[in-house]
């Protein structure tokens, strides 16, 4: 007979306790450190035949910019993109946890992805973290069923939408599309719209900045446009390049000190030594 | 911009009403969805499916009353292949109050379902906060609730026609809309009966007017309709 040890943690189930002491040391005026949150705006919207994504490329560490060109929209299958705003390790890795179980998915059924598969494995995982795990997400693909498009929030709750934005920059790209949305658009129409919404975010959301990210899917093709818009290009640029040519610095001195050879018995005497 | 509070959890400050008419319910819900300030929503559906004849009316947190109508729904879809037969409105009703009643410390959802079957007709059932249950002839939820109340008690009479029914929730939840600023977009209606279920949708600008409210006037939609370049403040 074994009696449990007290102190020792029981096995499987969630544990709060942390959460539940970070928020005592918070209500007693301590201030947690901070993670790396992508103030963020991302949107997403329905076309004639498929779906847009868009994001910026600003990553932030309070009112630092942590990253200038930051990767915000996610990899779900290749049939389904995936944005994310919160915290960025917690997009990250929620949106790759997601991703592998559905290649395994894949895998088993030897079919395609479908977009309600990834909306309810995403929302089942956040919810069970009772929003703990801060992750905003917008969620699109196309599948044997038509396009489709999602959002995620934290709680896990979520939303079926023709169009959408996330993240703090939402209100601003959600002007442009509240006035400029329409059924049926086509390709281009869409990515512009999309583009547009996302620079509103970078104008006029302090947490939101640099590029376009867009991605662009229709049934049987995705195409990643990896800064499709450079609104804010570098300013100031060296005339002479950043990269230099070898022999350019000048060698004012030279001294050879010759190495002295010395000859020493390796086996020691009376220890052990190894063998191979 | 801070009192704003987008990180909120995703909430349906709501109007839910179902009905019970003579030879079956009629359910009503408005269509906004809210966190903090901010509507993150403006056509939601809050009347979701369980079964064939069987629809839940949810109020509350998105995230837990979403959660619980998936677990119903696949509870439902397991009962009716293991008996043959579809489930009924209480077990339905049960099963839901179940959820509530066991989670209670970690849910924020109240519910209205409401449905038909063969054995006792159509039923409104009300699953509030603690997990109770009540089968009522009527029942309203959701913030806009308190001020449907006192309506109710005037306007409600047994054994109403559809059209009546019909009319009288369309009206209950334009009313709540109008005084209740978690409530708001359009009122969408869910009818059920023995002939099946007919799904009703009345947009925000096709609703009466009240006390005090104007007709629409340069609104989004008629900016969509009208000329290339929008100017919603003009005149």
């Amino acid at each position: 007979m074994s009696t449990p040890e007290v102190g020792v943690p029981r096995k499987g189930g969630f544990n709060f306790d942390l959460c539940r002491r970070n928020e005592m040391l918070f209500s007693k005026g301590i201030k947690p450190p901070s993670f790396l949150k992508t103030g963020t705006t991302i949107v997403g919207l329905v076309f004639k035949d498929g779906v847009v994504l868009g994001a910026d490329t600003r990553a932030t560490e309070g009112p630092i910019v942590a990253d200038k060109n930051c990767e915000k929209i996610h990899y779900m299958a290749p049939n389904i993109y995936c944005c994310g705003a919160g915290t960025a390790a917690d997009t990250e890795a929620v949106t790759d946890m997601i991703s592998s179980q559905l290649q395994m998915h894949r895998y088993a059924t030897g079919r395609e992805s479908r977009v309600v598969t990834s909306l309810t494995l995403l929302k089942s995982h956040l919810f069970s973290y009772q929003g703990h795990v801060s992750a905003a997400l917008v969620l699109g693909g196309v599948d044997v069923t038509g396009p489709h498009l999602h959002t995620i929030y934290p709680h896990g709750s979520t939303d079926t939408l023709p169009y959408a934005t996330m993240g703090s920059g939402s209100l601003a790209a959600m002007a442009v599309f509240e006035s400029k949305y329409k059924e049926g658009l086509t390709r281009e129409e869409g990515i512009e719209l999309v583009a547009e919404a996302i620079c509103s975010g970078i104008f006029n959301d302090l947490g939101s900045g640099s590029n376009v990210d867009v991605c662009v899917i229709t049934k049987g093709k995705t195409e990643y446009l990896r800064s499709h818009q450079l609104p804010n290009p570098r300013t100031y640029v060296s005339s002479k390049g950043y990269t230099f040519s070898k022999g350019l610095t000048e060698v004012l001195s030279t001294k050879i000190t010759p190495l002295k050879q010395k000859q020493a018995d390796t086996v020691p005497e009376g220890g052990d030594f190894m063998e191979e | 911009m801070e009192d704003m509070n987008l990180n909120a959890p995703h909430s349906m400050g709501t109007t839910i009403i179902g009905v019970t008419y003579a030879g079956g319910v009629i359910l009503g819900a408005d269509s906004r969805t809210s966190t903090g300030m901010y509507v993150a929503n403006r056509a939601s559906d809050k009347i979701t499916q369980l079964d064939d004849n069987i629809y839940l009316c949810r109020s509350g947190s998105a995230a837990d009353t979403q959660i619980i109508s998936d677990y119903v729904r696949y509870f439902l879809h397991q009962h009716t292949i293991q008996q043959g037969q579809p489930a009924t409105v209480k077990v339905a009703s049960n099963l839901i109050r179940l959820l509530s009643y066991q989670n209670k410390s970690m849910l924020q959802a109240g519910m209205i379902v409401g449905g038909w079957d063969k054995h006792e007709g159509g039923q409104i059932y009300s699953i509030p906060l603690g997990g109770t249950i009540l089968k009522q002839p009527f029942a309203i939820g959701g913030s806009g609730s308190s001020y449907l109340y006192g309506f109710f008690d005037q306007a409600w009479k047994e054994e109403m026609t559809k059209e009546e029914a019909e009319s009288l929730v369309v009206k209950a939840v334009s009313l709540a809309i109008a005084r209740d600023g978690a409530s708001g977009g359009v009122v969408r209606t869910v009818t059920i009966n023995a002939d099946g279920v007919t799904r009703k949708f009345y947009p925000g600008d096709s609703l009466p007017l009240w006390h005090d409210e104007v007709v629409a006037h340069n609104s989004f939609l008629d900016i969509l309709a009208g000329s290339s370049s929008p100017e919603p403040m003009s005149t």
